[in-house]
């Protein structure tokens, strides 16, 4: 008798150990559960973004704190721009969204409903509070003299850029490469694709992300000239010293990585005032200065003044003028047959 | 009396089991398995059920899918011969000659399957870069490994050569050395007593080593992708095309090319069961 009633003492046990482990385990599971008195946000951007928004995420906590007295805790997730959308889609709770292509939020508004078409409206300057463009970096000295778009497509200078297919930033290399030929060819489209084609065919390795180029460029030693973005050129400068420089084009595009407020989600989570301020904040003075000492162009006039010492003047022209807008310029490049696939078959 | 105890053996036994209660035990396995392996496979099956046959078709014969393809199996399928001859040699090292620090070369054999394979990929493209240790002696031979589909095969071999290793070590561990003792009396020469007596009885797990290689090859991602140079046509993986269709948001597209491998390495593998099946029929064992 006594045996059983330690048996089942010993189960009533087991089980009640059960039920609190597992109790334990949903409310560390549950979001905000344990933090219900301090604010979270939660911003998904893209890879190059990691240290400028720690920088502005610091800035803009402090500042919410002395408004509203509220702790603001502000979550990052950093990844490939588009499968960083991808996750969104499926579900990953963001506040808002900062990507390095309008597409990209396009996608996230047009397959999950998530926030309206409308979204590029919302802010000032197309939604994109800073812009860079896309420049060359060159090893030391620059042995193979080159100074524009037209010395790449040469014989025997080697190219190293991101595969346009996986990295948003290497859309951005591409379109510049086709915006000058087509400046320099009166818009003549055929002349375009074939520049773009002999660039291409310049090119050795296509790594799947911007970072993996910089990486093959900088630490093993492949390539005459990295296409970068303009601050990702100058981070590789900071980081891997002085064996190289950064050459700016004549003229080049103008990348606008464009922020939204993800409405569905701060609906649900209550979150959309801080989010919106969150995002209005990228426009003001204080934090477009950190937007420039982190090597993205500015947009505040009065900044742009301060900081030009920074920033090479180039000419820069945009994807809409070119070339009517993401969308189009992605299903006639880089969809499934477009010319990118085209000219890359012809190898 | 011999003649009883010989009757006696051959009779059939129930062979008492560890685990008690065949009933549950079953059907947790059956869950588990359903919960981990089935279901995300039923998911991308019928994630791929959106296309019509044609459309699916079109998918995966188009001429860049069909290259990829070719990559991902043929390097997959070079690197498991690869991994089975020298993963053998390993393994018949380890079990057959005492030498000092022969468990850190038995840890090490487990540290492809330790290493996050992006972190292999990485390393492996530094050494066989043309700046790399490797690769700058290689360079001026003309033999270019790093971003080449040469590359796509290292990055296999190094990811599959545990498999070969630890599936083969134990059945080799069990060959009893009198049996070579007795071929060898028998005026077997070495050859003939590897061929003969030593390969048949590890032929089996040879083939399993083998083919789980093989297998983890084609689905590998992260290690290759660094190594490969990605060149449409030339250099491009099977995985990164499934990626590649992602980034466009054509789940459709990317769930074909899935669908695609899975039956090619279920076929794979059954190919490779069905083979083992028939040599043990073929030994009578």
């Amino acid at each position: 008798m006594i045996g059983i009633h330690e048996d089942e003492a010993r189960r009533l046990a087991l089980a009640a150990l059960f039920a609190v482990v597992l109790a334990l385990g949903m409310a560390a599971l549950m979001p905000g559960a344990q933090a219900a008195e301090s604010r979270t946000l939660l911003n998904v951007s893209y890879d190059p973004t990691r240290e400028l928004y720690q920088a502005l995420n610091e800035s803009f906590a402090r500042q919410w704190k002395a408004k509203s007295g509220e702790d603001l805790k502000i979550n990052q997730s950093h990844g490939g721009s588009g499968k960083q959308a991808r996750s969104v889609i499926d579900g990953l709770e963001a506040d808002v969204v900062t990507l390095a292509l309008a597409y990209d939020i396009d996608a996230i508004a047009d397959k999950a409903k998530l926030l309206d078409a409308g979204w590029q409206k919302r802010l000032a300057y197309n939604s994109s509070p800073y812009t860079s463009t896309i420049v060359f970096l060159v090893r030391k000295g620059n042995p193979k003299q080159v100074k524009d778009w037209g010395d790449l497509v040469k014989p025997g200078v080697s190219v190293i850029t991101p595969n346009p297919k996986t990295s948003g930033g290497a859309r951005w290399n591409y379109l510049a490469a086709w915006g000058y030929a087509l400046d320099r060819n009166n818009g003549d489209a055929a002349k375009a694709e074939a520049f773009v084609a002999a660039l291409f065919k310049n090119v050795p390795v296509l790594d799947s992300g911007a970072r993996g180029s910089t990486v093959t460029f900088a630490q093993r030693g492949l390539g005459d000239v990295l296409l970068a973005w303009e601050n990702e050129a100058h981070l590789a400068l900071k980081e891997f010293g002085s064996g190289f420089e950064i050459v700016t084009p004549s003229l080049s595009i103008l990348a606008e990585p464009p922020v939204a407020v993800v409405d569905k989600v701060v609906d649900k989570r209550g979150t959309r005032a801080v989010a919106q301020a969150y995002l209005d904040f990228l426009y003001t003075p204080e934090a477009q200065e950190i937007i420039a000492r982190n090597f993205y162009r500015p947009r505040d006039p009065d900044v742009v003044k301060t900081t030009q010492g920074i920033f090479a003047p180039v000419k820069l022209f945009t994807i809409d003028d070119v070339f009517g807008g993401w969308t189009k310029a992605q299903t006639a490049h880089f969809a499934d047959g477009g010319v990118f696939d085209r000219i890359t078959a012809k190898k | 009396m011999g003649a009883v105890a010989a009757f006696a053996l051959s009779l059939p036994r129930r062979v008492p089991s560890v685990i008690p209660g065949f009933g549950p035990t079953m059907g947790l396995t059956l869950a588990y398995l359903s919960l981990i392996v089935l279901l995300p496979l039923a998911a991308l099956v019928i994630k791929a059920a959106g296309t019509t046959w044609s459309q699916w078709g079109a998918i995966v014969t188009d001429a860049r899918v069909l290259s990829a393809l070719g990559l991902s199996f043929g390097a997959a399928l070079v690197a498991a011969l690869i991994n089975a001859v020298f993963g053998l040699l390993v393994a018949w090292v380890l079990v057959r000659y005492p030498f000092p620090g022969r468990r850190l070369v038995d840890a090490v054999v487990d540290l492809p399957f330790a290493l996050p394979t992006a972190v292999a990929g990485i390393a492996l493209t530094a050494l066989y870069a043309p700046n790399g240790w490797i690769g700058s002696v290689l360079e001026p031979l003309g033999v270019k490994v790093a971003f080449t589909p040469l590359g796509v095969v290292v990055a296999m071999v190094f990811i599959g050569l545990p498999f070969v290793v630890r599936t083969v070590e134990p059945v080799l561990h069990d060959v009893d050395l009198e049996l070579e003792e007795a071929a060898a009396s028998l005026g077997a020469d070495r050859l003939q007593t590897f061929l003969k007596v030593i390969l048949p009885s590890i032929l089996p797990s040879l083939l399993t080593g083998f083919s789980l290689s093989l297998a983890s090859a084609v689905g590998e991602y992260g290690s290759v992708i660094f190594i490969a140079g990605n060149l449409p046509g030339v250099s491009e993986i099977a995985p990164l095309l499934i990626v590649t269709k992602l980034e466009q948001y054509d789940y459709v597209g990317a769930t074909a090319i899935a669908t695609l491998m899975l039956a090619i390495s279920f076929t794979l593998l059954l190919v490779v069961n069905l083979l083992q099946k028939w040599r043990r029929g073929r030994m009578g064992g």
